[in-house]
């Protein structure tokens, strides 16, 4: 197996992928060409000057280029830049943490101060996935340990992180500064404390929609005293009451901090008490926006709405986790400066959004829950002119629910949101012509996710399969990278993917196409697929094998509940040792003869993992 | 009352798929994969009490009961597993919102070793756990026995236990009355060795 470490290590979300290609070169062509230049030394042995000069050129060329596209370009040059790279990188990406080991990972690059590492895919979030899968950030935290003293930062996203892997962060680099933890679970509140007491340098907590399990330690209690250096702390996932006097302290003694994301376990109240002492807080995160208690009549409520007039800085705004939307006028004086709002815990309903959506023209960034109906939608569509990017969540995530929302809303902010990039859309009914006025009124699209939550629903109006909107939108979006579709949809639909849909890097399916052409079409057609994840959909053995000559190209394909049989998975895994291909069983299922449950595949460097559950099969 | 007339409504929908010409996977809208416990419910699995719940409870436990107090979901249609994608997070806090803001009684399932169906019970109109015990004897017809402090249920073949907010199964009558109610997800009237096994010989 030609190792493509390049390739491998240092992908890039966003931009394109460099196709594999091997190391061709070797130094001495490079020195050569440096020694008839240079004109000193004997002629028989390389001299080492020229070489040491390239070298230290490079080396501080090589520090002003920091995209990973870049740098995966220049490590590709020849051995001599590969290695110098190799010396200089201080961010490493790596996309799927089983593509490639810790140990070659630390022994390529070795003065890493930052490491970015993602885990499970993403329909692990929606218990398709057994959950001792894997993903253990031990392994990781223990090379680095060894090879890298000078850690700032880590930055997980589905990971299972235990108790001993915080306290050996905390442990093993004294000058750690960011923990950034994104749906990870396998640790809770007594290794956030051990953490938090002794990095002494801790800049930035971020705890962002991650399990906690609740061990009843008061980890706020363990910041160390003394003034901190904490820059954002964010902990609104953390499903345990806080020290709410620890707390108070903290943020007092903290006067860098920017974000402050609080849990539901904070009162409305308690929130005033924070908000008086962190008036620079640039991203606030409400926690509860209710009072512990109700106020009786001649209680003496705080004035609310002049803590958030003393924040002049605030520009993003989320939590209302339990909210009384009387409440909610506090927050008039912010809405004009906000870029930034995420009313997604929050049952208001359109009356109650509409005084605040007004007010809200720099909006960049909503996020809500269908409670707000169409109308509330096109309250947003008529005043949020910069618009980027909208998520819209169910308040009944159930199939057979009535949904508040429907093509009307979609219609709406594709007319009033022009500027918009990426759209996240809930809804029970849908029709092809909304969907085709958004893929023609909102041509800047990067992000378009539909889901019609009832499965195989056609267009509400014609009752017609979904396939021309969602066609429209790969032919009209020219910078489409992401698409996820729903609803009633034939081959049709996958044939427009494979045909317009040149720069889709991440594909989900579920429920959709009527044979393995479906599949076929969009394996041949995009080149750029990274990540393609599908469920329910009658796509076969035979649709799997076409894709063989892109599968390595992708960081991961995921099926399940499709067509797919263990001879065709096992036909793959034969053809190539640079892929893992993973069976998944889930609990419930026997084994069912041939037929394949989930089959989870994604290229690697090292061969099977040897830490997987019994559940998982590797071919 | 609302279970009725969500039936109805099922069925005009019924009739709408019936004569739609698609080309979905056969039994596509059947219900699908049943979402057990042992598939991770956010926390740690307890996986031999739901091996347990599996075989000993009626196969049909997900599917069409004769029981008045229905699920939301009509009679014939399971829960998808994993559908629509939101994150469990976030589900579980709006369904819990919402079932607050519905205030309409407190239901949990009540399973029973060896019973062909689930029972569907308001916790609201019990006031103590005496109360409670005695209803679930009267609807199954069996003796669940005297609690003792610390120690379990003796004089009986049966031991009631219950889900709790984490996922764990508990024995009914460690916590104080008001806090058990307000974390009793479903209750299972377990049988036999295992009933012995917790705590009282």
């Amino acid at each position: 197996m030609r190792p493509n470490w390049a390739e491998q290590m240092s992908e890039d979300d966003e931009k394109q992928q460099s196709p594999p290609s091997d190391l061709e070169f070797t130094s001495n062509k490079a020195r050569n060409c440096n020694a008839t230049g240079s004109g000193s030394g004997h002629p028989e042995f390389q001299p080492p000057y020229p070489d040491q000069v390239l070298e230290n050129v490079l080396e501080n060329v090589l520090h002003f280029v920091t995209s990973r596209r870049d740098r995966n370009a220049a490590s590709l040059v020849c051995k001599s830049w590969y290695r110098v790279e190799a010396l200089t990188r201080s961010e490493l990406f790596i996309g799927n943490c089983y593509a490639v080991s810790p140990r070659r990972a630390t022994a390529r690059f070795i003065r890493v101060r930052a490491l970015h590492l993602k885990g499970k895919p993403r329909f692990a979030d929606f218990n398709l996935m057994p959950h001792d899968w894997g993903a253990h950030f031990g392994p990781w935290v223990l090379a680095m340990a060894r090879a890298y003293p000078w850690l700032e930062k880590v930055y997980l996203k589905r990971m299972t992180v235990t108790d001993d892997d915080l306290v050996t962060l905390a442990e093993s680099f004294s000058g750690f500064k960011e923990l950034v933890l994104v749906c990870c679970d396998g640790f809770g509140t007594s290794g956030l404390a051990v953490f938090v007491s002794k990095c002494r340098q801790l800049r930035v907590i971020d705890l962002i929609e991650s399990e906690v399990t609740d061990d009843e330690t008061d980890w706020i209690s363990y910041f160390p005293e003394g003034e901190s250096h904490l820059e954002s702390l964010i902990f609104d996932c953390v499903e345990c009451p806080i020290n709410f006097e620890a707390l108070e302290r903290l943020v007092a003694r903290s006067p860098s901090l920017k974000k402050l994301r609080l849990n539901r376990y904070v009162s409305i109240g308690q929130l005033y008490h924070l908000m008086i002492r962190a008036p620079q807080v640039t991203h606030l995160g409400t926690g509860s926006f209710s009072p512990l208690e109700v106020a009786g009549q001649g209680d003496q409520e705080p004035d609310y709405r002049t803590a958030f007039a003393a924040c002049r800085s605030l520009v993003c705004l989320s939590g209302f986790r339990e909210i009384i939307p009387n409440y909610l006028p506090a927050i008039y004086p912010v809405c004009a400066n906000l870029t930034s709002l995420n009313f997604s815990y929050a049952n208001i309903n359109t009356e109650q959004l509409k005084p605040i959506i007004r007010n809200c023209h720099k909006l960049q960034v909503f996020w809500v829950l269908d409670s707000i109906c169409d109308e509330g939608l096109q309250a947003v569509a008529a005043t949020c002119k910069e618009l980027r990017e909208l998520r819209v969540f169910p308040i009944d995530a159930n199939e057979d629910s009535d949904s508040p929302v429907s093509e009307v809303g979609l219609q709406a902010i594709s007319e009033g949101c022009r500027k918009l990039q990426s759209i996240l859309y809930f809804c029970q009914r849908m029709t092809n012509a909304a969907v085709i006025a958004m893929s023609k009124n909102c041509p800047d699209l990067v992000v378009f996710r539909l889901c019609i939550m009832k499965r195989h629903r056609p267009d509400a109006v014609t009752g017609a399969p979904m396939d021309d909107g969602f066609g429209a939108i790969v032919m009209n979006c020219k910078k489409l990278t992401r698409l996820a579709v729903s609803g009633l949809l034939t081959d049709k639909a996958f044939d427009y993917i494979g045909k317009y849909g040149k720069l889709i890097r991440t594909l989900s399916v579920a429920f959709a196409g009527d044979s393995d052409m479906g599949l076929k079409y969009v394996l041949k057609g995009c080149p750029q697929l990274q990540k393609l994840e599908i469920r329910d959909s009658p796509f076969g053995d035979a649709a799997l094998l076409s894709g063989l000559h892109h599968y390595y190209n992708m960081r991961f394909l995921w099926m399940s509940s499709c067509k797919l049989t263990r001879r065709g998975c096992q036909e793959i895994a034969h053809a190539t040792r640079r892929l893992v291909v993973e069976v998944i069983r889930s609990a419930d299922e026997e084994e069912m003869g041939d037929s394949v449950g989930t089959l989870y595949m994604y290229r690697s460097l090292e061969g099977p993992r040897i830490d997987a559950p019994k559940s998982v099969t590797i071919l | 009352m609302v279970a009725m007339e969500r039936r109805v409504n099922y069925e005009n929908d019924l009739n709408l798929k019936a004569t739609e010409l698609r080309l979905g996977l056969p039994g596509s809208d059947e219900p699908e994969r049943q979402s057990t416990p042992s598939i991770r419910n956010n926390k740690r699995t307890s996986s031999e009490i739901s091996e347990e719940l599996r075989s000993k409870s009626s196969s049909g436990v997900k599917q069409a009961g004769n029981d008045d107090h229905q699920d939301d979901a009509p009679p014939t249609k399971a829960q998808v597993v994993g559908w629509p994608p939101i994150r469990s997070y976030r589900k579980n806090y709006l369904q819990n919102k919402k079932n607050e803001a519905e205030g309409a009684g407190m239901y949990v399932k009540v399973s029973v070793d060896g019973a062909p169906y689930l029972r569907k019970i308001d916790l609201k109109i019990y006031r103590s756990y005496p109360e409670l015990l005695k209803a679930l004897e009267n609807m199954f017809k069996l003796t669940i026995g005297a609690y003792i402090e610390r120690k379990g249920y003796n004089g009986s073949d049966y031991a009631p236990t219950y889900e709790d907010k984490d996922g764990d199964w508990m024995l009914v009558g460690d916590i104080p009355w008001e806090m058990f109610i307000s974390s009793c997800k479903r209750l299972r009237i377990i049988q036999g060795s295992e009933a012995r096994g917790l705590g009282y010989v």
